[in-house]
């Protein structure tokens, strides 16, 4: 495994293999030290494209945390805003001296390009291409998950975890905006590996086209499918309004009225659900205030999930020599 | 490939229980020990070893809390290169490591290298009064200035040979086998 870039070509066994180191990880954040020497002296470059705020924190508290050195770019203020092109920007990297690249862009297929290109010969991480993929927020979601469905703690230092298990047989409604979702597109691909039964839950306008051969089963209204299927965990897509150049419904209020989970709607779910977001949130839009703020929200144990998962994810790809075929 | 047997099940207990009482001779007593296997077949030996003390005091100390796991997979100085290794866990007895004496357990002492790996990742846990190494093996070939305070069996070896030890915990029988090596 040289690379990250989506979970449609991750297997089982590295993905469960990911989950379980980032179980260690998540051990050192109980310690007085909280730093592991295995990537001293090497160099991670988080490149941002794109606006974030939880991801990258995410990633440079992870690179930290195993010691590495941490070049930040964001393209904002950058020579990109004079017009260099990726290639010049990724070569004046790579002579910089990188040793892995964390990759956010609102083009997909970025990471992909940057891996195979030859431009720049080190490990890649795909923080989220356009509407594609991120593969590390499907980790951590998957991490958090695991966690509580089995009736642990869903963060923190938990010493005989989950460990070896997938999600087998769990049933898992994603809600929303997934045309535009590479949160939603990354869980699907992964949670279904992972044995989880997947559902979508969304209007037709914000299904993209091919959905149907994803393992998912699809539904059309909320309310029906809430009523419908048991689900052990719903969560909600932000709808993506930076990424609409059209109309995909009539208007928020109506968003909210169908689509949203609104404290009614929490109301209705069986008391163990859990409900999950990857943040950042619409509050009053696709999730209520009640909603997000109810005990069953996992909302914040993502993002703490989110260091440690990344931990792994940097631990995998930096350490033991590359398998000679990619 | 020829193979022989240097110590069978019953020499193997044997080393063990002298081992324990060396153990509570050194430190007067038990109540200050925590023993800290190191993965894989360190961690079988420490809890056997927290057995036979725990026996010895005469049940004033419990077994489980003498006894912990240190994985030094991500203190190795071979990171970069070789194959990916999985972490393995780290398991502190609840009362921590701070002013006790550590007795670190691993079954072969061979080039120093997982002992020192083993140190760097104690000073990240805590500050231990003393740290000691026991061993079931030492077969010699050091690369750093390590040495063990406690040892099962001293085996003169050729660097060319292999020792495998195998405990019942994990591989089904209790044996120290010597293979390889120029005919």
């Amino acid at each position: 495994m040289k690379h990250l870039l989506d979970t449609a070509s991750l297997d089982r066994e590295d993905a469960v293999a990911i989950l379980d180191i980032a179980e260690e990880m998540a051990l050192v954040s109980q310690r007085e030290i909280k730093k592991l020497p295995v990537l001293r002296g090497r160099t991670v470059v988080n490149l941002f494209f794109e606006d974030s705020t939880r991801t990258r924190l995410s990633f440079e508290a992870a690179a930290k945390r195993l010691s590495a050195d941490v070049l930040n770019f964001s393209a904002k203020g950058s020579s990109v805003s004079k017009g260099e092109s990726l290639q010049d920007t990724i070569q004046t990297i790579s002579a910089m001296g990188a040793d892995a690249l964390v990759v956010r862009h609102s083009g997909a297929g970025t990471a992909h390009r940057l891996a195979h290109t030859g431009w720049i010969d080190v490990p890649v991480v795909n923080a989220g291409d356009g509407t594609h993929e991120h593969p590390t927020q499907a980790l951590l979601d998957a991490f958090t998950l695991r966690r509580a469905l089995n009736g642990f703690p869903a963060s923190g230092p938990v010493e005989e975890g989950p460990r070896g298990r997938g999600l087998d047989g769990a049933k898992v409604a994603i809600v929303g905006d997934v045309l535009h979702s590479r949160v939603a597109r990354s869980n699907v691909h992964l949670l279904a590996r992972l044995g989880a039964d997947v559902h979508l839950i969304a209007p037709p306008t914000l299904l993209p086209w091919g959905a149907e051969t994803w393992p998912v089963t699809i539904h059309y209204d909320l309310d029906e499918a809430l009523a419908a299927e048991d689900f052990q965990a719903v969560m909600m897509l932000r709808v993506q309004h930076e990424r609409m150049h059209e109309s995909f419904f009539p208007n928020a209020r109506e968003y909210a009225r169908l689509w949203g989970l609104s404290a009614a709607r929490l109301a209705v779910l069986p008391a163990e659900t859990f409900i999950m977001h990857p943040g950042p949130m619409n509050r009053g839009f696709e999730i209520s205030a009640a909603a997000a703020d109810s005990s069953r929200a996992l909302v914040l144990d993502q993002v703490e999930n989110g260091v440690s998962v990344r931990m792994a994810v940097l631990y995998r790809l930096l350490t033991g020599q590359e398998e000679t075929n990619d | 490939m020829t193979q022989r047997t240097v110590l069978d099940a019953p020499d193997i207990t044997r080393a063990i229980t002298r081992i324990a009482h060396e153990i509570i001779e050194s430190d007067k007593g038990s109540d200050n020990l925590v023993l800290l296997g190191i993965p894989r077949r360190g961690v079988p030996l420490a809890t056997r070893l927290a057995d036979q003390i725990a026996e010895i005091s005469g049940g004033e100390t419990q077994a489980s809390e003498l006894v912990g796991s240190l994985d030094i997979t991500m203190y190795r100085d071979d990171l970069r290169g070789g194959s990916y290794r999985a972490p393995e866990p780290t398991r502190i007895p609840s009362a921590g490591i701070d002013g006790r004496t550590v007795v670190l357990v691993d079954d072969v002492l061979f080039s120093g290298r997982t002992i020192r790996a083993a140190l760097d990742a104690l000073a990240d846990l805590g500050r231990p009064a003393k740290v000691r190494l026991a061993v079931l093996v030492d077969r010699g070939h050091r690369d750093l200035p390590i040495r063990a305070d406690h040892v099962g069996k001293n085996l003169p070896t050729s660097s060319s040979e292999r020792v495998n030890v195998s405990l019942a915990e994990i591989d089904g029988e209790d044996a120290v086998t010597i293979s390889g090596g120029r005919e």
